[in-house]
C-alpha cells in the first residue's frame, strides 16, 4: 500500500512547504505521514502520527534554545524541522484551548521513560503557544542551572543567595530573540536599582531590563528574578498569556553539585535564578499555564529507571506541585513508527538496502523498541 | 698370570628410545586377562551382584562408585577395562628360533602393507578374469552401483591400526587408489565382503533429537519452552503464537534490561533467521553469567523453543547456521606461574 517506487521520488522533489492545503492520502503518497497543517491549532486526532513543517525561519525565532540536540542535527541535514503529531501533545494542546484564564494557572507535568519525546511534546506545544501570541517563558533544561557552574557569585540583593550571571545571561539573550514584541509592550512597575549608579525607572518597557541585565553581567541574574516577577504580576490582568514551559523541572527541586567557597553543598533554593522560578512554577497566578517536563538523563543523584514524578520530583518537589495534570509519553505506537520510518526511507536517511525491505523495518522496530531515541541512533549509521 | 679383562668403569647406560616401546609377552597378557577376570568377580562380590552376569558397563558404574574423581579428562580417571583395550596390540616376534622371519615379504620393511597391496591387486585380478569369462559366454555384466555416499574409506590411522604397521601418506593414497579401481568395474560384488572390510558407514543424520509438540495454554495459545546455557547464564524461554513481537526478560522490558545494541541482536537472531520477527511473544527467565553470556543463553534458548513451530528442513537450516549448538566455551584455568591463561608475568632482563 504504502508504495515506495518512482511517485515518492518525483513527490520528494516537490516543495517542502506545500503548495496544496488538503491533505488528500489517496493521491500523493508521501502525504500519508505528513500534513500540510503547519499551525499547530489545527491539529486533531486525525492528524495523528503525522510529521508536519515549521518552516526554519520560525524555528530560529521561537526555538533559540530548546530543542533537543540531536532534533538540531537533524534539521541541519534535512533543511526542514519535522515534528510529529502524537497523542501527548494532541491532549495538552485540547487542555490549554479548553482552559479557563480566570483561574489560577494549570500546572501539566509531562514524564515518561528516557526518549520517549517529552522534550519534543513540550516544543510541539510552546509552538502552538507562541503561533498564538502568547509570552512564552520557556527554560531549555533547569538541569543546566545546578551543574557544573564555574561562577558563583553572592547575591547582592540578598546576601544568602547565591548568582550565576553566565546562564543568566545566556537565557537573557534567547528569551529576547524569542519574545521581542512582549519586551516592548510590558512596562515596569517599579523602581529597580541595579547598582551605584543604574536604575531602571517605574513605565520603562522590560526590554530595557533585559539589556541592562546583558550590558551588566554581574547582575544578570537579578535581572531575571525582575523580569520573573513582572511577568507574574501582570499577566493576571489578561494583556497577554503566559505559558510557562521548563524542561527537567525536578532539577529545581533535590540536591545540586556545586559548593559554596567553604566547600558546603548548594542547595537549589540558594541559587537565586532557582529560586525565582520556583515561585514561577507555583501556581497562585492566573491567566496562563504551566507545562513543564521531568528529565531523567541531565538529574542529578536519581537512578536510571526512575520516570515517575513521585520517584524524580521527590517529596519537596511533589508537593510543591501538587495539583498538576500528568501526562505520560510512552514509546512509538505502530503507526507512528511507520510514518517516522517512512519518512526517514523518503528523505533517503537509511541508505543500506536492506532497510527498504519488510524484514529490515521489522528488524528495526525490535531493535528499537519502538523507543524513538534508540530508532534515531539506530537510523543514524545506516 | 693373571689376564687382564678389560672391564669398563662407567656401566652400559641402557638406550631407552632404541629399543621402542614396552613389548610385553604373550604369558604376560595372558596372566593379565585371569587377574582381569578374578578382580571382575571380586568387584560383583563386593557390589552385592551377581558375578556371572557382570557386565563392562557395571564395572565402569563400580568403579566410578568407589574411585570418584574430578578430573576433566575421562582417559584420566581411575578404569577398570579387559587387558586387549589397554594393552595396545603388538606385533608378535616375526621370526623363528633360527632367525628366519615368517612371512616372506618381511625384508621390505612394511611387510602387512605388502601383502594387502598383493591381495587387493589378486582380487582385481579375479574380477577381471570373470569379466572376460562373462564377456565370453556373452552375458550381460551386471552394473549396481554401490552407495558410495552413506560409506567412506578408512582413514590412515585406522588403516595403521588395522595392519599395525606405521603407513607413510604416500601409501595410504596408493591403497585407496587401489580400492577405488577395484570398486569402478563392473562386477566389484564378487568382493563385496573384501571391499566392506575397508570401507565405513558415515551416519547420514547427526544427533537425531526428538523435537517437542507444541502444548497450548488456557488461552488457546500454541506456546513452547527451551533452554539454553552460555558460560555459567541460564535461560528458558517460553515462546507464544500469535504476538505482536513483544519480549520480556525477568519481568521486564528488553530495552531496559538489554541496554547494549548488541545484546538485543543477539536476540534479534534466531527471529530474524526464520523471518518471524513479528510473529512471536516472548517471556524469558535467566540467571548467572554477565551481559553477553545471558544474550547468549536466552538465544539458545529462544532456538529451542522455536523448533517446534517450524518444519524440519528449517530445524535443519539452524542447526548449520549454529542456532542449536551449545558455545563450548568457558573461562580458562590460570595457570601457576603465570599471571593469567595465557599472560605471562612481565619479563625483566634482570
Amino acid at each position: 500500500q504504502l508504495d515506495h517506487g518512482c511517485a515518492l521520488h518525483t513527490a520528494a522533489r516537490g516543495c517542502l512547504s506545500s503548495v496544496s492545503p488538503q491533505d488528500v492520502p489517496a493521491e500523493k503518497p508521501r502525504a500519508v505521514f505528513h500534513t500540510n497543517e503547519s499551525d499547530p491549532a489545527k491539529h486533531t486526532e486525525h492528524h495523528e502520527g503525522r510529521l508536519y513543517d515549521i518552516p526554519l525561519e520560525e524555528v530560529k525565532a521561537v526555538f533559540p534554545h530548546g530543542l533537543p540536540y540531536r532534533f538540531q542535527q537533524q534539521i541541519q541535514t534535512f533543511n526542514e524541522a519535522r515534528v510529529m503529531v502524537r497523542k501527548p501533545a494532541l491532549e495538552l494542546l485540547a487542555y490549554l484551548k479548553g482552559s479557563n484564564f480566570a483561574h489560577p494557572a494549570v500546572r501539566y507535568v509531562i514524564y515518561g521513560e528516557r526518549g520517549t519525546g517529552k522534550t519534543m511534546t513540550l516544543c510541539h506545544v510552546v509552538h502552538y503557544c507562541s503561533r498564538q501570541g502568547w509570552l512564552v517563558l520557556h527554560i531549555p533544561d533547569a538541569h543546566l542551572w545546578v551543574k557544573n557552574c564555574k561562577e558563583l557569585l553572592q547575591s547582592s540583593y540578598n546576601k544568602d543567595r547565591l548568582d550565576q550571571p553566565l546562564q543568566a545571561s545566556v537565557w537573557l539573550k534567547n528569551f529576547k530573540t524569542s519574545n521581542e514584541r512582549f519586551l516592548r509592550e510590558i512596562k515596569t512597575q517599579k523602581k529597580y536599582t541595579w547598582g551605584k549608579r543604574e536604575a531602571t525607572e517605574e513605565g520603562r518597557p522590560l526590554g530595557e531590563v533585559v539589556e541592562q541585565g546583558l550590558a551588566r553581567v554581574r547582575s544578570a541574574s537579578d535581572a531575571v528574578g525582575v523580569v520573573l516577577r513582572e511577568i507574574k504580576q501582570q499577566s493576571p490582568r489578561g494583556s497577554f498569556r503566559l505559558l510557562v514551559a521548563v524542561d527537567g523541572v525536578n532539577a529545581l527541586w533535590g540536591r545540586t553539585t556545586l559548593r559554596k567557597e567553604d566547600k558546603s553543598p548548594v542547595s537549589p533554593e540558594e541559587l537565586t535564578l532557582v529560586h525565582n522560578l520556583q515561585k514561577m512554577v507555583k501556581n497562585d497566578w492566573s491567566g496562563g499555564a504551566i507545562v513543564t517536563t521531568l528529565s531523567q538523563t541531565g538529574s542529578l543523584f536519581k537512578p536510571s529507571s526512575a520516570y515517575t514524578p513521585q520517584e524524580l520530583l521527590g517529596k519537596e518537589g511533589f508537593d510543591a506541585l501538587d495539583p498538576f495534570i500528568p501526562i505520560p509519553v510512552s514509546n512509538y505506537s505502530p503507526r507512528e513508527f511507520e510514518s517516522c520510518y517512512g519518512y526517514y526511507l523518503e528523505r533517503r536517511w537509511l541508505q543500506h538496502e536492506k532497510a527498504h525491505t519488510e524484514d529490515g523495518k521489522a528488524e528495526l522496530q525490535f531493535l528499537s523498541g519502538s523507543n524513538p531515541r534508540q530508532l534515531d541512533r539506530l537510523a543514524g549509521p545506516l | 698370570t693373571l689376564r687382564l679383562i678389560c672391564t669398563t668403569t662407567a656401566v652400559q647406560r641402557k638406550n631407552v628410545r632404541a629399543s621402542g616401546p614396552e613389548k610385553y609377552t604373550e604369558a604376560f597378557i595372558k596372566k593379565q586377562i585371569e587377574e582381569f577376570n578374578l578382580g571382575k568377580r571380586h568387584l560383583a562380590n563386593m557390589m552385592g551382584e551377581d558375578p556371572e552376569t557382570f557386565t563392562q558397563e557395571d564395572i565402569d558404574r563400580a568403579i566410578a562408585y568407589l574411585f570418584p574423581s574430578g578430573l576433566f579428562d575421562k582417559q584420566a580417571r581411575p578404569m577398570m577395562k579387559h587387558p586387549t583395550e589397554i594393552f595396545p596390540e603388538q606385533r608378535k616376534i616375526q621370526w623363528g628360533e633360527d632367525g628366519r622371519p615368517f612371512h616372506f615379504l618381511f625384508y621390505t620393511g612394511k611387510q602387512s602393507y605388502y601383502s594387502l597391496m598383493h591381495e587387493t591387486y589378486e582380487k582385481l585380478l579375479n574380477i577381471q578374469k570373470h569379466q572376460d569369462q562373462l564377456t565370453v559366454q556373452d552375458l550381460p555384466l551386471q552394473k549396481e552401483k554401490r552407495n558410495l555416499a552413506g560409506s567412506r574409506w578408512l582413514s590412515k590411522i585406522e588403516l595403521e591400526e588395522m595392519l599395525l604397521e606405521k603407513l607413510s601418506d604416500d601409501d595410504y593414497s596408493r591403497f585407496i587408489q587401489l580400492l577405488q579401481k577395484l570398486v569402478a568395474l563392473p562386477c566389484a560384488d564378487i568382493e563385496e565382503e573384501y571391499i566392506q572390510k575397508f570401507s565405513k558407514e558415515v551416519p547420514v543424520q547427526l544427533q537425531k533429537v526428538v523435537i517437542e509438540p507444541l502444548q497450548y495454554d488456557e488461552r488457546g495459545v500454541a506456546f513452547s519452552t527451551g533452554e539454553g546455557k552460555r558460560k555459567t547464564a541460564s535461560a528458558t524461554a517460553v515462546v507464544y503464537d500469535n504476538g505482536s513481537g513483544k519480549i520480556t526478560v525477568n519481568g521486564t522490558d528488553i530495552l531496559h534490561y538489554f541496554p547494549v545494541l548488541q545484546d538485543r541482536e543477539q536476540l534479534l537472531f534466531p527471529f530474524q533467521f526464520l523471518g518471524r520477527i513479528g510473529k512471536h511473544d516472548m517471556v524469558c527467565t535467566v540467571s548467572g553469567g554477565g551481559r553477553s553470556a545471558q544474550a547468549g543463553a536466552i538465544r539458545l534458548a529462544s532456538a529451542k523453543a522455536l523448533r517446534s513451530f517450524v518444519t524440519e528442513k528449517e530445524v535443519e537450516f539452524m542447526r548449520q547456521a549454529g542456532l542449536l549448538t551449545v558455545d563450548p566455551r568457558v573461562k580458562e584455568r590460570k595457570k601457576p606461574g603465570q599471571e593469567g591463561p595465557r599472560r605471562k608475568f612481565t619479563w625483566k632482563k634482570r
